[in-house]
């Protein structure tokens, strides 16, 4: 009697625990799960404006990997990934480490790097565009005044793309920050009174004791600025549209011309299906490296 | 020459004044506790040593070498932490590893110096083991050992047996008193737990208030209490503070108690204690409860505790002062009970206005 009690109770713990998550699971399921369904049945149709068409299975996978502006832009996509995620890992956590200080100084620094993070896309490729014109911007101005050649560095291949990662950089270089300098605040002080009075140099204690101890916070900046920088889309939009010929068109961009310009639904959906593919991709290897070097 | 030397040093956090114009010296291979109540600055005092903190004034010397500019990991000192402070990222071994490396000694000597603390302190079982992976004891034993490895002039404890339960708190003691008279190194011992002072000091360094109280030995501290804070804050239960009037009786003094009667001591007169506001101290071991009728003083008892070998007995004199009392641990008081109090006027001690002591005997 006593062991069917048991069962009872334990049941009924188990469901209790579900309805603390229901309200969530059910946004989860509503706002996720549903889209992410509908979006892959959308890929596997052909439509326009006025409706699905017909259903036509694997089709506009294909079509997609025969499409070389398709492919060029998952190459432009993953470069600007790699551009700008290990540029954020790095530069947050210098900035962080930097400002990690109580003083006045430390603390307006703080503001000012924070604040770029609030601006709307528009106002920052607005600011950058003032930067980057060729004649009259600032980058030129400053050419101009050590003897350089003014770059025109959104109409050239080469730097077009660096460019807008550098926009994105200077625009999200605040929340990798917070997220490090909070990692910071949480080691304990008397780890680093221990290591002082161990004899560790600055560069040691920094090797030893800071970074085994912000781990974790570096993962999570890393997972998120690959799933936030493989959706550029706004820089890219404002800065060059996609120019000079194709090389800094992403792959959001993509979606965006052939589901809303040229009304290929089912199109451009097979695309944002494969966006999500590589997306989630990236994010669980870059996860399953660390936890592999974490037990190692 | 001095193992540590501290002269005129003053800490001052912002307005806040913490260690004002401290001086001391502390013999080399000398076991000394800084005792005192939370927030008087011992802590601070400890870190001041430790070079974790800049002195505002003064200075610092260890071995007759001047340190308070030295930055801590070059004064030679060993520091364990309240909190343990292990790497937790480091296995144990590399916990005790890592102070020797930065110092360049050679990875043979390190293995021989971790081979000996791992035998003194038994932590041989968990060498390979991560600090999440260790109980609080365990993880103090490795703290402890972290500090012996490195074989330094000083050894500095801030309160480290304050996380431990009780049983693990008396075992560790003893073995850290085991420990010094081992190493024979000196060492400087924060706690607010006047038991661990008592029985860990060479001399106990009294702090209350920025300042210090008394220096001493735990005998000293305890028989001559310089002040009257001394006397409230070392022994328990709680050293009787009773205002009195005091009187000159033929060169030793007497006090009036608030309910009348009138105690001879045996400490020599002086005029400060005439002044308004004398306070008699009577340890509870020197105020005995004996029948109604006897001793110097009728009292009722009202609240009577018995610990085993002795009982507390809490007992009102006639005016309602309350005294802290013994008696044997067989006693059969009861509250409510008249008792006679037998005060042992020997060992009585008095307190000018100004706090401080007057005791029998000699200065
Ligand atoms: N970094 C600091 N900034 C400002 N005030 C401080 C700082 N460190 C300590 N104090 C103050 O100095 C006083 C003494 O602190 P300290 O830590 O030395 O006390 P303690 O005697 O060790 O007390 P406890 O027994 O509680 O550890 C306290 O009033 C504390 O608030
Ligand atoms: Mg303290």
């Amino acid at each position: 009697m006593l062991a069917s009690q048991q069962g009872r109770r334990s049941t009924w713990d188990r469901w209790s625990g579900m309805l603390f998550v229901a309200p969530y699971l059910l946004l989860f399921v509503l706002m996720l799960v549903v889209p992410l369904v509908i979006g892959f049945r959308l890929s596997l149709t052909r439509g326009d404006l006025f409706g699905i068409r017909e259903e036509v299975g694997f089709a506009n996978y294909g079509r997609l990997f025969a499409d070389p502006v398709f492919i060029q832009v998952i190459w432009n996509t993953l470069y600007f990934v790699v551009l700008t995620v290990p540029a954020f890992a790095v530069l947050g956590l210098l900035l962080a480490l930097a400002l990690n200080q109580q003083s006045r100084w430390a603390a307006v620094l703080r503001a000012i790097f924070f604040a770029s993070t609030v601006l709307s896309v528009t106002v920052v490729t607005l600011i950058w565009r003032l930067v980057l014109l060729p004649e009259q911007g600032l980058a030129a101005v400053l050419a101009n005044a050590i003897g350089a050649e003014p770059v025109a560095f959104l109409s050239s291949q080469a730097t077009a793309m660096p460019a807008i990662a550098v926009t994105t950089i200077w625009w999200g270089i605040g929340l990798p920050m917070v997220l490090f300098l909070a990692a910071l605040q949480q080691v304990p002080r008397d780890l680093y009174e221990a290591a002082a009075l161990d004899g560790a140099s600055r560069w040691r204690t920094l090797r030893s004791i800071t970074l085994p101890s912000i781990k974790r916070t570096m993962v999570l900046v890393i997972i998120v600025e690959i799933i936030l920088q493989f959706q550029l889309f706004g820089q890219a939009q404002l800065l060059t549209n996609g120019g000079p010929n194709n090389s800094t068109r992403p792959i959001v961009l993509f979606i965006y011309e052939a589901g809303w310009k040229q009304w290929q639904l089912g199109y451009a959906a097979a695309a944002a299906q494969i966006l999500f593919a590589m997306i989630a991709i990236a994010a669980m290897a870059q996860y399953y490296v660390s936890s592999r070097r974490d037990a190692a | 020459m001095a193992g540590v030397e501290l002269s005129g040093v003053s800490k001052r956090f912002g307005d806040v004044s913490v260690i004002d114009n401290v001086s001391l010296e502390i013999a080399q291979g000398e076991f000394v506790v800084f005792l005192g109540p939370s927030g008087c600055g011992k802590s601070t005092l400890l870190r001041l040593v430790a070079g974790l903190e800049q002195l505002d004034e003064g200075a610092i010397l260890i071995d007759g070498n001047r340190v308070d500019n030295l930055p801590p990991g070059k004064r030679d000192v060993a520091m364990v932490f309240q909190h343990y402070a292990l790497y937790p990222h480091m296995t144990v071994r590399d916990n005790l590893a890592f102070g020797l490396r930065n110092t360049g000694v050679s990875e043979d000597e390190i293995g021989g110096r971790i081979a000996t603390a791992v035998e003194k302190l038994e932590i041989g079982d968990f060498l390979q083991r991560r600090p999440g992976q260790l109980s609080g004891g365990q993880k103090q034993r490795v703290a402890i050992a972290r500090a012996i490895v490195k074989q330094p002039k000083l050894f500095l404890f801030d309160e480290p047996l304050s996380n431990l339960d009780a049983a693990l708190r008396a075992r560790t003691r003893i073995e850290l008193a085991q420990l010094h008279q081992q190493l024979r190194t000196t060492m400087i011992f924060v706690t607010h737990d006047q038991v661990e002072a008592m029985t860990l000091a060479d001399r106990i360094v009294v702090i209350n208030e920025r300042r210090i109280e008394q220096i001493g030995t735990p005998m000293e501290v305890y028989r001559r209490p310089a002040t009257s804070f001394v006397a409230s804050f070392v022994g328990t239960p709680k050293i009787n503070l009773v205002p009195v009037t005091a009187a000159n009786a033929g060169g030793l003094a007497a006090a009036r108690m608030p309910d009348g009667t009138l105690l001879e001591t045996t400490i020599p007169w002086d005029e400060a204690l005439a002044r308004d506001g004398a306070t008699l101290g009577l340890r509870p071991e020197n105020v005995r409860i004996t029948g109604a009728t006897q001793g110097q003083a009728p009292a009722t008892a009202r609240v009577v505790e018995r610990l085993g070998e002795r009982t507390i007995v809490y007992a009102a004199l006639a005016d309602g002062t309350l005294l802290t009392t013994e008696d044997r641990g067989d006693s059969t008081v009861q509250p409510g009970d008249e008792v006679g109090l037998a005060i042992d006027g020997n060992a009585a001690h008095l307190f000018a206005a100004d706090g401080t002591g007057h005791h029998a005997g000699a200065a």
